[in-house]
């Protein structure tokens, strides 16, 4: 499954629209991970716990709309998006969605 | 004198924050540097296009992100800057660094990608909730995201 946040898979050319695939998951970070940004919050600085979380959460949404382009039976998708939403105190949903295509 | 003493926890937390955060900071900046140093050769652009001289072998979706807060004494500054107002030099600095570090994180997934360079990149920000409801910002995440192309011979 070839990736991409432009409207064309460069050096391909399109033969296929399947329309709007889209993947998402909501996380919600832990205590332990809380404690050690709260004591990183006073010094300041990269709060790798959350880079760590956020990274995961959003390789997991890619995979989902992966899977939705592939059942579709695409080969790629294009213009690749990503949204973030806090829905809770403490929770953020991770949301990436694109168009599934077939390339040559 | 006991109402002076009572300062002193909050002054040295203020002091010791400073210094750390600071020392965080210059380490941050001279890495950020060396690293931009290193991978100058690998182009880094905004547009949706492919330029006309590169020969594109594939493709691939690169992203990195980072989450960033200030220090205590920073925050303590930008909350006496909201009194008069203006330019919170502090807060500049940090989202200066984060978003540097998010497209160095960029390049280094194009490299590791077999990449040679990134196009259509974007950059997005989102504020963290801080944690128990508490006041502020709990981190600053900045995400960077474009395509990663493996061209037929390195852009010059």
């Amino acid at each position: 499954m070839v990736l991409s946040n432009t409207e064309m898979i460069p050096g391909k050319r399109i033969v296929q629209f399947y329309g709007v695939v889209f993947g998402s998951t909501v996380r919600s970070k832990h205590i332990g991970r809380d404690i050690m940004a709260g004591l990183k919050n006073l010094v300041g600085g990269e709060l790798k716990g959350y880079t760590e979380l956020l990274r995961e959460a959003r390789e997991e949404a890619l995979e989902r709309m992966r899977q939705q382009a592939s059942s579709l039976g695409a080969n790629a998708i294009v213009n690749v998006r990503f949204a973030t939403s806090s829905v809770a105190q403490g929770a953020a949903e991770l949301f990436a969605y694109g168009t599934a295509v077939t390339v040559e | 004198v006991q109402e002076l003493a009572g300062w002193i926890p909050f002054l040295v937390l203020l002091l010791v924050t400073f210094a750390i955060g600071e020392v965080v900071e210059r380490r941050h900046y001279r890495s950020i540097r060396r690293r931009e140093e290193r991978w100058r050769e690998i182009p880094l652009t905004t547009f949706r296009e492919v330029p006309r001289a590169w020969e594109v072998q594939g493709c691939t979706l690169v992203v990195a992100s980072t989450v960033v807060s200030v220090d205590y004494f920073k925050r303590f500054l930008a909350g006496l800057r909201a009194i008069t107002g203006g330019r919170v030099r502090s807060y500049e600095s940090l989202l200066d660094r984060a978003r540097r570090e998010a497209l160095l994180r960029v390049k280094k997934a194009a490299i590791d990608a077999g990449c040679h360079a990134v196009i259509n990149l974007r950059l997005e920000t989102s504020n963290l909730s801080s944690p128990q409801g508490k006041q502020g910002v709990a981190g600053v995440e900045i995400v960077a995201f474009g395509t990663g192309l493996r061209l037929a011979r390195r852009p010059v």
